[in-house]
């Protein structure tokens, strides 16, 4: 399919706000898919990380705030101790996430957890699960 | 030597063979793990956004608690509790813009400046105990036994809080001192999946099939680890792997301080096997080393 890319459609803000939050300078990823070969959640995501970093690049705020990545990950930083060019991807994605997470809305609803699973799980499943997930 | 110890929420509660183990063994050892008297839940993860400062209070408040009661450093365990403290303990030592910000809100607290030194269990072990007097003090080496030392992230995530920066030896020089015999696997800091366990269990599932098998190719006979995470995944999750086709077999997991105390010939109080998963018990007592599940007495 077809993207259109042209100054209008880069959202200048969003690529502001995401190398904000996450401190990092996506322009310099060259794209060479590190990341996602390490990603231990590749197999479920739809949008590989490298994808991410060049639609963000991009400007190409939708795309990337609507992509099952954030969700799929999961913070186990081997995309940031890979990468060749020295990204900190994690917070990136977290960046990412957090723009969704800000407008108060949940990717886990915790009243609907099974009790028997909350009671089985160990406090810092709970605890990170929340922190990534919910508002 | 008394050194002040932080367990985390975990260790209270479902990770009780984690700590207890881990207390038994010290006081074995001829060290007083002294626990923090105040502490709170470290958050889990290191806050990653940069304007997020709010969330790193909590594992903060918990290193000042450690600097008010005279301490150099606290030692921890849990490998999640281990990174949210080392990280927001460099940050503290690191960025003097946030580190003012944080000092400001938290007016209540002593200032912070990283004065405490976050140590893992493991490298307290390694460098305040040393390997040599560990041998000196196993009574019952686990001769043959063949253990994989898994990892997972926070141990070694990112490298400036790793416990080891360069390579994974430490846990295998830990599987050595207490006799037994180190497996290199190639899925040894492969993450577990963590906390999407809830989330996505299908992909976590995935996962940890390929580090248990990676595992049980790799000739181990049982794997070590040191988060209660990593447990719930890689250990009470077998059932269903072996159900669902993922893996061949069962793998036996251990906590690795269940394994010290074993070694050091402490009772089954401490090592706490009535809390593991039925085959760890079991290929234990296969390979006839003395060890019972404390089930009655616990």
């Amino acid at each position: 399919m077809p993207i259109e890319i042209s100054e209008k459609t880069i959202k200048h803000e969003f690529i502001e706000k995401v190398s904000q939050l996450s401190g990092q300078d996506i322009f310099k990823c060259f794209q060479c898919g590190t990341c996602g070969g390490g990603c231990p959640m590749s197999g479920q995501m739809e949008t590989l990380p490298r994808r991410i970093m060049r639609m963000a690049q991009l400007g190409m705020e939708e795309e990337v705030v609507n992509s099952q990545t954030g969700w799929t990950c999961a913070s186990c930083h081997t995309c940031t101790a890979n990468c060749p060019r020295g990204i900190d991807l994690a917070r990136v994605i977290e960046a990412v996430r957090l723009l969704t997470l800000r407008k108060n809305i949940n990717m886990i609803e915790v009243s609907k957890l099974p009790a028997e699973t909350i009671r089985e799980l160990p406090q810092i499943a709970l605890v990170s699960c929340f922190r990534k997930l919910t508002s | 030597m008394k050194v002040s110890y932080y367990p985390g929420c975990t260790l209270k509660t479902k990770a009780k063979n984690l700590e207890e183990a881990a207390v038994a063994s010290m006081a074995a050892l001829g060290v007083e793990f002294q626990e923090l008297s105040r502490w709170n839940c470290c958050g889990a993860v290191h806050s990653l956004a940069d304007d997020d400062l709010i969330h790193h209070v909590a594992p903060i408040r918990d290193l000042i608690r450690a600097m008010d009661q005279g301490s150099d450093k606290v030692v921890t365990l849990c490998s999640m509790c281990y990174n949210t403290l080392a990280r927001s303990n460099l940050l503290m030592r690191n960025d003097e813009v946030k580190r003012k910000t944080i000092n400001d809100f938290m007016t209540e607290e002593t200032d912070y400046h990283g004065e405490v030194d976050v140590v893992h269990f493991l490298n307290f072990l390694r460098d305040m105990v040393g390997w040599d007097t560990l041998r000196s003090r196993i009574k019952v080496p686990l001769n043959g036994l063949k253990i994989a030392s898994y990892y997972g992230c926070t141990l070694v995530r990112p490298k400036d809080v790793a416990i080891e920066p360069v390579g994974e030896r430490i846990m295998n020089e830990f599987v050595e001192a207490i006799g037994a015999v180190p497996v290199d696997f190639a899925a040894s800091t492969v993450c577990c999946g963590s906390y999407q366990v809830l989330a996505h269990p299908e992909a976590v599932a995935d996962v940890i099939g390929r580090i248990i098998e990676s595992a049980s190719a790799a000739g181990a006979e049982a794997l070590i680890l040191s988060c209660p995470l990593c447990e719930y995944n890689l250990a009470k999750k077998q059932d269903e792997l072996v159900r669902n086709g993922k893996i061949a077999g069962k793998l036996p997991v251990f906590y690795f301080t269940q394994l010290l105390a074993i070694a050091l010939g402490l009772g089954p109080e401490s090592y706490r096997l009535d809390l593991s998963d039925v085959s760890a018990i079991e290929c234990l007592k296969a390979r006839n080393f003395p060890v019972e599940s404390a089930a009655a007495t616990a």
